[in-house]
């Protein structure tokens, strides 16, 4: 029965994809592109990732596609601005987009899922029998084994009593988050200058 | 045809699940199955033909009653209600098509009636609170104007203006301008109100009466809530106007800055204490009102007022609801729809008025915990915690409901903020204060730790405290796997070693738990 809703949101993920990428309408686009991104997030919460998928919904439907959809509002010439591709770039992507496509099949096709699937079931135990409608055991329960996981403890390897002491990620995490700081005031470094230029370059012209 | 076995026997289940429910509430047995679960698809289907069925017969008595009417000929087109009805119908098909045919489908179509029972109420959830105070807001703006507000409809007070709105609204014409973008411009309302909707799928109405108990569900709430920008920039993008466009472009100018403040403030409580659940939160509060996290330290209580204010930009009420200024914009984003789409925009902004609110409570006013903690402790004593959880609804929805009026009155006595004013308010002043607020929330209990011997300022034990004896001695957890709560006076008392909520103890004190984690959080809400 998880297969049926994974098809709708796998669908929709899909259809959203090409109809982005087959509209000529920018804001068309992105809202196309919300429909895609928010099956995808569907589809973390089908994986009972909800941590992940909340993200997904977060940061790129709340953030990258408004910010898309504002950039196209500031910046658009006219109402309703369509992409017009020539035949050239059409070729062009084709060629990159086919390519990377070959590569994923290829990748997809190359790994022998059957036996990952024994091997992961012999390292973490097969999946917990599902009782439908109900809460799962596992179900909305990945954040706190996530921030666990983050300063270097790890759940399942408590659960066999096997070593706790793991690096953890908060150097690579900080590390982030000083480059994201780092951006945040160079953007509004760069919003300031060109303010203060624009009226010393007004004023000689009026 | 006779019934057979399988069928007495299913309704025999179906009339116990329907007791047992009503004597230990209804999410207290089960709780809604994720979008993961497949009894979305029937419910939808249900939901889909019901819908396209009441559309189609209110044209169809619209018609007669006014046949003449201009707007009649926005209801002879019967392409959207029967789109609906097939589009039901094949879920339902497809459901009943794929369903198994075993024994345990007595327990599907148990479940289908509990997700049932649950979306119809999180509807009325979320359809009721905005018809109360769409009325609140006419009446209270009326009496804070010196008039009366609605008098007659529904008797006495105006109560049924609502709905009254409701009817005009149905039977006004459709329109799109000319210059519209058609596809996006219709669909734009449906954004605004499934994400206001889906907010709702998380928050808890009290102790464990919650659609989905997700860890990480304040997060999902404000994730979904954010959404709600999307569709008002795509109406105004949309409209072919220019005073739409402003407003969309101001409304997300406006929600982009304002989500800033908004995630630092909600995180504070989140830190206090250890959890993004918004159950466990509300758990952490109970006992004495001076639990509640406002009253936790002089920063929380700030955090609270800031918190308020930022909801106050990011549902654009005034004085920052700039989107749809009157005066200059004539309605902003909204200036080019009409009839239900038009009214969609202000379903989803009560809703989420009462969402931000009832959020707003859970995380700082104690939630649904009257703050006296002996009534607390004997409701929940008695009859398996029922006569407690129905009040803690009560409660929460009064508090919320405080909330609500709060914005109300705020949103009738200040004048609206010009457009750079709104954005140096945000980035000037509120992201500061909310960042100095999360750095001295941290200091507090260190601060009192070292000079006192104790993370808090007020006598008695403290959050941390408590979660610290639940993670040395793991045999006094206290596991919820049972319907009734019958342990729960234990946790009222703030002072009794027991944590309310069993669930913090990896993350908040940094040692290694236990017990495993994923054994215990069952919330109040697992069988």
């Amino acid at each position: 029965m998880g297969v049926l809703v994974f098809t709708i949101f796998a669908l929709a993920a899909c259809g959203g994809a090409l109809a982005v990428v087959l509209s000529q309408n920018v804001v068309r686009m992105a809202f196309w592109l919300i429909i895609s991104l928010s099956s995808v997030a569907g589809l973390f919460f089908l994986l009972n990732a909800d941590f992940v998928g909340a993200t997904q919904l977060l940061i790129y439907v709340g953030g990258t596609v408004v910010l898309l959809i504002f950039g196209v509002m500031l910046t658009a010439q006219g109402p309703y601005t369509n992409l017009k591709t020539n035949p050239g770039e059409m070729v062009l992507a084709l060629a990159v987009g086919g390519a990377v496509f070959a590569m994923l099949v290829a990748a997809f096709t190359g790994v022998d899922w059957d036996a990952n699937s024994d091997q992961i079931e012999r390292k973490f135990g097969s999946a917990s029998t599902q009782v439908a409608g109900y809460n799962q055991q596992d179900e909305g329960s990945s954040v706190r084994r996530m921030g666990a996981a983050l300063s270097g403890i790890r759940t399942e390897s408590l659960r066999d009593g096997r070593n706790l002491k793991r690096p953890g990620y908060l150097l690579p995490f900080e590390i982030v988050s000083v480059h994201l700081l780092v951006v945040l005031v160079g953007a509004s470094y760069l919003a300031r200058a060109k303010r203060r230029v624009a009226p010393s370059q007004s004023s000689p012209a009026a | 045809m006779t019934p057979s076995p399988a069928d007495i026997s299913f309704i025999q289940s179906a009339a116990t699940w329907l007791v047992e429910s009503l004597r230990t509430g209804l999410s207290a047995s089960c709780t809604l199955p994720f979008v993961g679960d497949v009894y979305v698809v029937p419910t939808l289907g249900g939901v889909l033909v019901a819908l396209g069925v009441l559309l189609r017969l209110t044209q169809w008595i619209w018609s007669r009653l006014s046949p003449g009417s201009p707007s009649n000929r926005a209801w002879r087109q019967p392409w959207g209600p029967m789109l609906l009805v097939i589009l039901g119908v094949g879920c339902l098909a497809v459901f009943y098509g794929l369903r198994p045919a075993s024994p345990a489908s007595n327990e599907d179509l148990i479940l289908l009636a509990v997700v049932s029972i649950h979306i119809g109420m999180l509807a009325a959830f979320f359809g009721l609170p905005a018809f109360a105070f769409i009325w609140a807001e006419r009446k209270i703006s009326g009496r804070i104007q010196d008039r009366l507000g609605p008098t007659h409809c529904g008797g006495r007070f105006g109560w049924l203006q609502s709905l009254a709105d409701g009817i005009k609204l149905i039977q006004k014409e459709d329109l799109a301008p000319a210059a519209a973008d058609r596809m996006l411009f219709r669909l734009a309302p449906y954004l605004v109100v499934i994400a206001s909707f889906a907010s709702f799928l998380i928050l808890p109405f009290s102790d464990g009466w919650v659609a989905v108990a997700l860890d990480c569900g304040l997060f999902i709430g404000m994730a979904v809530l954010s959404l709600e920008v999307l569709g008002v920039v795509l109406a105004g993008y949309s409209s072919g106007s220019k005073w739409s466009l402003f407003g969309g472009m101001r409304e997300t100018a406006q929600m982009v800055s304002y989500e800033v403040p908004l995630g630092i403030t909600a995180v504070i409580p989140v830190l206090i204490c250890g959890t993004m659940n918004l159950n466990e939160i509300a758990h952490m509060q109970s006992g004495w009102f001076t639990n509640w996290l406002i009253f936790h330290s002089p920063f929380t209580f700030v955090a609270f007022f800031v918190f308020f204010t930022v909801t106050l930009a990011s549902n654009k009420r005034a004085p920052f609801d700039l989107a749809e200024a009157e005066s200059e914009l004539v309605g902003g984003f909204h200036t080019e729809y009409s009839g239900m789409r038009w009214s969609f925009f202000f379903l989803a902004e009560y809703a989420s008025m009462y969402f931000v609110s009832a959020i707003g409570s859970l995380l700082f006013l104690g939630g649904w915990w009257t703050g006296i903690a002996p009534l607390d402790s004997a409701l929940h004593s008695m009859l398996e915690g029922y006569p407690g959880r129905v009040l803690g609804m009560l409660v929460l929805l009064s508090k919320a409901g405080l909330l609500v009026c709060v914005q109300i009155w705020i949103r009738w006595t200040l004048p609206r903020l010009r457009i750079d004013q709104v954005m140096t308010t945000c980035l000037k002043y509120l992201v500061p204060i909310s960042c100095f607020l999360f750095i001295g929330s941290v200091i507090w209990p260190l601060f009192w730790l070292s000079v006192a011997g104790r993370p808090t300022m007020l006598p008695g034990q403290s959050i941390g405290n408590r979660v610290q004896v639940l993670s040395v001695d793991p045999t006094q957890v206290p596991v919820h796997s049972d319907h009734g709560h019958g342990d729960h006076h234990d946790h009222l008392d703030h002072r009794h070693p027991h944590g309310p909520s069993s669930h913090e103890a990896p993350g908040h004190t940094g040692q290694a738990p236990a017990v495993n984690p994923v054994q215990e959080v069952t919330l109040r809400g697992g069988r």
